[in-house]
């Protein structure tokens, strides 16, 4: 947890600095709305998380977003009685495509970035082979509620969060990290890595499921709603300390790292730099705390644990 | 046929000529034809994606990735066409320009992996974000234009063959020319396969891992010129509407290069982006829905990698 801190001090200098800008902020409904806001890429980026602890990447969560999005209203088309039917089916989806990450890159042995590569260009072609090109149909106003309404978003992350700590507390979050550590080692002593990975592909599958659901009632149906979502997912992870490669790095971090990620949106927009310069500033950062991140590591890594 | 598949490069050229065959008979059942001049078309279609994919592969045997290619791209074929201005005569002071940014991206993307420790997946993403930020504050759409001479170069052929193609084989001879004839090549490999073993070799990796990527954004920067070449001016989203950042990277592994880097070169990399090309002109000439290419495009490049992992895989073990 050592590691996280330095998150969470930025975390909170960022919104320091929201709230000196816009006082609206500090009040519940001003809050509620940033929660709500970031609830997706929050939400996203626990699922990143475990796939990236354990050594992997998942590349398709974008596009898996918006088929969950594209699917969900074509199905539903404004027809409330096919809400709850439809969101099982988008769970379901959600589990199956990370189940299938996660065999094709354990079973088949092609790596991660691959597979998740390969499912992102499947997923994106066959949703919209299915819909025509464009997204058609319409959400019904009990699938909105959930990204629309800011308790509803704040009570689903809640939830997610509470859950991906208990994970990482269980036995899973333990070899999960093992096996992203050194995955011999964990093989040796017992560790089902191949299983654990697969589980972790799961998880992030469900939580693009979720992601998209509230994203769906937040911002609508568009073909652009999922759009490099995997990216940011996996610079929050990245933010939050956590390690490519796998074995380092705390699921809350990963989560702050979503946060800040989102914290710092807010606060170029309200200074102005929005759209354009908001990317080269957005990629500055990326690097410099990766680099700073980097650096502390060899100091870290002399503690009894690496000899 | 087991031989063929233990070489992921045989096999990727197996595969591009069972396409070839299984294609024109599908084309010619269809009714259609499949020409000389549909194969001069691909090899003009592929060059793009071809020349990045090559640079790519330097990047990727050295160990590394570079996700900013797309990006690059894009500026690089507003600067040319922007400095070019519509003038011949400036025409060399360009492509000069134009290559010298690329070659300060790759500069900046590998001394970021090399000496700050970044990784190489948010290094190269970070240079892209910050490529796309400069993009969108400075241009608003297509700008600068390209002088008719330089448009020969998407365009002109000598003979039956294009001159983009000829630029495509003349990267790819050079790069295939510097990993397999010369001590840099030999390095590049060394870095890939395993760096600390490198650096006890009395390698100088970051050294090595930072001329990967000036080489690689470099390609980029001749792709960026040909593509200027072809619209006749510069576009902010001509790198990004190809994709060619994970397209060419898909290409590279396609042709069996191992992402985790030290294996597979640039024949291969040629051979994964025909591959695709046939495809696409396969499904084009059979007037199949974009969408449905996407999905077999994923398919093949998942399947390809399943296939190789086992060979190597059993050779292992």
């Amino acid at each position: 947890m050592k590691r996280a801190i330095p998150i969470f001090v930025v975390l909170a200098g960022l919104l320091v600095a929201i709230a000196a800008a816009n006082p609206f902020f500090l009040e519940p409904a001003g809050f509620l709305a940033f929660l709500k806001r970031v609830a997706p890429l929050a939400i996203l980026a626990a699922g990143q998380y475990f796939v990236i602890v354990s050594g992997e990447f998942d590349l398709s969560v974008g596009s898996l977003v918006t088929v969950e999005v594209v699917v969900a209203a074509r199905l539903i088309d404004g027809d409330e009685a096919m809400t709850w039917p439809v969101l099982i089916l988008l769970v379901v989806i959600g589990l199956l495509v990370g189940l299938v990450n996660g065999l094709v890159t354990t079973k088949l042995r092609v790596p991660s970035f691959i597979t998740t590569l390969g499912a992102m260009l499947i997923l994106s072609g066959a949703v919209f082979l299915w819909t025509g090109g464009a997204p058609r149909g319409a959400l019904s106003q009990g699938f909105r509620v959930f990204g629309r309404e800011g308790v509803w978003a704040v009570a689903i992350l809640v939830v997610v969060v509470v859950a991906a700590v208990l994970l990482m507390r269980a036995d899973f979050g333990r070899t999960l990290v093992a096996a992203g550590d050194n995955e011999k080692a964990a093989r040796l002593s017992g560790v089902r890595v191949d299983r654990v990975r697969v589980f972790a592909f799961v998880l992030s599958g469900l939580s693009a499921a979720i992601a998209g659901i509230l994203l769906g009632g937040f911002a609508g149906v568009s073909a652009q709603v999922g759009q490099s979502l995997e990216f940011q997912a996996i610079t929050a992870v990245v933010l939050g300390g956590v390690v490519l490669g796998g074995g380092r790095g705390h699921v809350i971090a990963a989560i702050a790292g979503a946060f800040t990620l989102e914290a710092l949106f807010t606060l170029l927009n309200l200074h102005g730099i929005s759209g354009a310069l908001e990317y080269a500033v957005q990629g500055v950062i990326i690097i410099a705390a990766v680099a700073v991140g980097g650096l502390r590591l060899p100091a870290l890594r002399l503690s009894p644990s690496k000899a | 046929m087991i031989a063929l598949v233990a070489n992921p490069t045989r096999a990727v050229y197996a595969a591009l000529i069972a396409t070839l065959a299984v294609g024109w008979a599908l084309v010619a059942f269809d009714g259609g034809t499949f020409t000389l001049n549909d194969l001069v078309g691909i090899q003009q279609r592929s060059a793009a994606l071809g020349i990045v994919a090559v640079g790519q592969t330097l990047a990727i045997l050295a160990g590394s990735l570079d996700l900013s290619v797309a990006y690059l791209i894009s500026l690089v074929s507003l600067v040319a066409a922007e400095t070019m201005a519509g003038q011949s005569s400036n025409i060399l002071t360009a492509v000069i320009v134009a290559l010298g940014v690329s070659a300060l991206v790759g500069l900046v993307n590998g001394v970021v992996i090399t000496k700050l420790k970044v990784h190489a997946f948010i290094a190269t993403l970070g240079v892209a974000l910050v490529i796309r930020g400069v993009l969108d504050h400075l241009y608003d759409g297509p700008a600068g234009r390209v002088p008719v001479d330089f448009q020969q170069l998407g365009y002109a052929r000598i003979g039956p063959i294009p001159v983009a193609a000829i630029l495509w084989a003349a990267v790819a001879f050079g790069v295939w020319f510097l990993l397999r004839r010369t001590r840099f090549g030999h390095r590049v490999y060394a870095v890939g396969g395993d760096v600390e073993v490198a650096r006890l070799s009395g390698v100088r990796t970051d050294r090595v891992v930072i001329a990967a990527h000036v080489l690689c954004s470099l390609c980029a920067g001749v792709a960026g010129l040909l593509l200027a070449s072809r619209l006749g001016a510069g576009a902010p989203t001509v790198g990004t509407d190809g994709g060619y950042d994970l397209e060419s990277i898909a290409a590279v592994v396609l042709g069996g290069t191992a992402l985790a880097g030290g294996r597979g070169g640039v024949a291969g990399t040629v051979g994964g982006v025909l591959l695709l090309a046939v495809l696409d002109s396969v499904f084009n000439q059979l007037e199949v829905n974009s969408f449905f290419k996407d999905v077999v495009r994923g398919v093949v490049i998942v399947v390809a990698v399943a296939v190789y992992a086992r060979r190597t895989g059993r050779r292992a073990s």
